[in-house]
């Protein structure tokens, strides 16, 4: 079994393990259901809307610095999608396959270090030190196929553009979960698995874009990196679930 | 058992090591280890950073504590990372928050319940309402932005209620001062109380300036600057007491025993073997900090430490929920306000600080607006159901 999955009576946060305490600071409580939080939090929604109405956004796309570029996104400016919107979301992807990649790295530490001691771990055959270290080529792969898309597109891939930094702020969580050594497999696998989601509907979104804007030859590699996606999904979901599973069972 | 502090030598300097490894050790458990336990690490990292900050300003002031200083300077600054790095990272800045104002609380009202002097046991009381109102604030702040209970860090050791209201603390500069202790008269608890509620305010203060900025959330950020604006007055308020005729080398001396004192306490209460076995090695080595200086008191101000600091020191304070004190001081002193260096009834405040007040909250107080309405429930605001424990 888990260690975090293991049953003690160490686990200080919740008001039954300390009776006397409890009880005291609950003279502090009134009679249940008087309070109206949606009502009570209205002043705070008018002060965010007051400063959401006079916010910056978090930054700007950079123009093209190449003719080829200016010329390319002059072109593409009549249709309905524009350019930057792709190239926005090109650098988010970019952004995310690279933390990704880094993602993985930190998940193969804390599979080395686990896997031998773990039955569970061992009953799922594909769940390997090798098939981790295809999937990270994968997605460092797929880090330089949106990076050489970027640059096709005449703009340039080292850029961060407002979307790559929201996707950034988004994972930073997904990240501290699988870094922090205290955590398990399952556990990082969970905020693996979240981050496989997400990675997933980037790639739709990307083809979608691509195929809009009449880019046949991205489309086709797309799929491709589609593919492989769908794939680390599958398996991560069918490893969180397997451990999960074992995790509340003997181990 | 009281701790003497000229009985032992504690560690030599030049065996104070660390390695990053050890530097780095394993954080305490946010669910499992005891409230208290993080109350003590938060606490002992201000305490650290003190004594780096006196450190670093006696240095600019003396030629001849150059070198001792830098020397123990570097130890403390490795004994401040052991403690800091205690907090393990699934605390939020915001948990971390909460637990920062239940030091406050806690280690205030202790010091409160125990501080021989009058006057100075006044300030204590008068600022733990202040603190006590800010955890309620951020509490509301926790609830209503991330649907977190503050309760889990708190662990139902100190209440969540407003206090004296965070909107009306502001008070005008010299409305914070205070008188200072004799350091002729002053007894030693007092002394040594005063360093460590400076060095707490003063770290909190710099905390919040630290994690403002990293919210996303407006009324986060307005929030840590207003209450980050009060703990700058606290700190006003409580290096006044200190008595500004004392020599670098005796202000030394007292860092160095509130220091081993705090750690001695730390070390006794201790439930996590392994955190108080950093507590013992943490008192050894300010035993030799103090013994450096009070070579250097001999040397350079041809005076006898001894003269300084009773045989024992009192009793460490007691880490534990003062629940009972704080509700009496809300019943009491609520309405205190301060005028000089006078507590007074609040109808009697200066009027410099009831007009920079009113101008600092002419745009609405940011404390004010998350907290409206806000009653803390077992389970957050969210639960409506009642609980039966």
């Amino acid at each position: 079994m888990e260690k975090s999955s293991e049953l003690t009576l160490k686990n200080r946060t919740g008001m039954q393990l300390s009776p006397r305490h409890a009880r005291e600071l609950l003279e502090t409580v009134e009679s249940a259901g008087a309070a109206i939080p949606l009502e009570n939090g209205q002043a705070l929604a008018a002060a965010r809307g007051a400063y959401i109405a006079e916010a910056d956004p978090l930054g700007t796309l950079p123009a093209p610095a190449t003719l080829k570029g200016v010329l390319k996104s002059g072109a593409k400016m009549v249709a309905g999608l524009r350019p930057q919107v792709f190239i926005d979301k090109l650098a988010e992807r970019a952004a995310f396959e690279r933390g990704g990649t880094r993602l993985y790295e930190a998940l193969l530490a804390k599979f080395a270090a686990e896997a031998r001691a773990s039955r569970n771990i061992a009953a799922n055959t594909d769940l390997t030190e090798e098939r981790l270290v295809r999937m990270r080529a994968e997605e460092a792969e797929h880090f330089a196929l949106v990076s050489e898309c970027i640059e096709t597109l005449g703009a340039d891939p080292t850029v961060e553009t407002p979307s790559a930094d929201v996707i950034g702020v988004a994972s930073l969580g997904l990240l501290q979960v699988v870094s922090d050594p205290r955590t398990s497999l399952t556990q990082s696998l969970q905020a693996l698995l979240a981050a496989e989601l997400i990675d997933r509907e980037g790639w739709e979104l990307l083809i979608t874009m691509a195929d809009e804007l009449g880019e046949r030859d991205i489309v086709t590699r797309f799929r491709e990196a589609l593919r492989q996606e769908d794939e680390h999904l599958l398996s991560v979901r069918r490893w969180h679930v397997s451990l999960s599973l074992g995790a509340s069972g003997a181990d | 058992m009281a701790l003497s502090l000229f009985d032992g030598k504690g560690t030599p300097l030049e065996r104070q090591r660390f390695t990053w490894r050890e530097l780095v050790g394993k954080p305490i458990s946010k669910l499992d280890d005891d409230a208290f336990t993080r109350v003590r690490i938060i606490l002992m990292n201000g305490i650290e950073a003190e004594a780096l900050r006196f450190g670093h300003n006696a240095a600019r002031m003396s030629a001849e504590l150059r070198e001792p200083l830098a020397a123990v300077r570097r130890i403390e600054q490795h004994q401040q990372t052991m403690v800091n790095w205690l907090l393990g990272a699934d605390h939020s800045p915001l948990e971390t928050t909460i637990g920062y104002e239940q030091v406050a609380i806690e280690v205030t009202a202790a010091l409160a319940r125990t501080e021989p002097d009058p006057y100075v046991a006044q300030a204590l009381r008068f600022a733990m309402l202040e603190d006590f109102d800010h955890l309620y604030r951020y509490s509301a702040l926790m609830d209503r932005l991330t649907g977190m209970d503050p309760n889990n860090i708190l662990q139902c050791y100190t209440d969540i209620l407003p206090g004296r209201p965070t909107s009306a603390e502001h008070r005008a500069p010299h409305d914070d001062l205070a008188r200072p202790w004799d350091k002729r008269t002053a007894a030693p608890l007092t002394k040594l109380h005063t360093m460590t509620i400076t060095a707490g305010e003063q770290q909190t203060h710099d905390y919040y300036m630290n994690v403002g900025p990293m919210f996303a959330d407006p009324i986060a950020r307005q929030t840590y600057a207003e209450i980050a604006s009060i703990e700058e007055q606290h700190v006003t308020q409580y290096e006044s007491l200190l008595d500004p005729t004392q020599s670098l080398i005796e202000q030394w001396l007292l860092h160095e025993a509130n220091e081993a004192y705090l750690y001695y306490g730390c070390a006794q209460q201790e439930p996590n073997p392994r955190i108080k076995a950093i507590w013992e090695r943490m008192l050894d080595y300010e035993l030799g900090h103090f013994r450096l200086a009070c070579e250097c008191m001999k040397r350079y101000e041809k005076r006898d430490p001894a003269e300084l600091f009773p045989e024992q020191l009192p009793e460490p304070f007691p880490y534990e929920s003062n629940r009972n004190f704080v509700r009496e001081v809300l019943g009491r002193e609520l309405e205190l306000a301060k005028r000089g260096l006078d507590f007074v009834p609040r109808s009697d405040e200066s009027r410099a600080s009831i007009d920079y007040r009113a101008q600092l909250n002419s745009a609405g107080s940011p404390t004010d607006i998350v907290a409206a309405g806000y009653h803390w429930r077992p389970g957050t605001e969210l639960n409506l159901r009642a609980v039966n424990l």
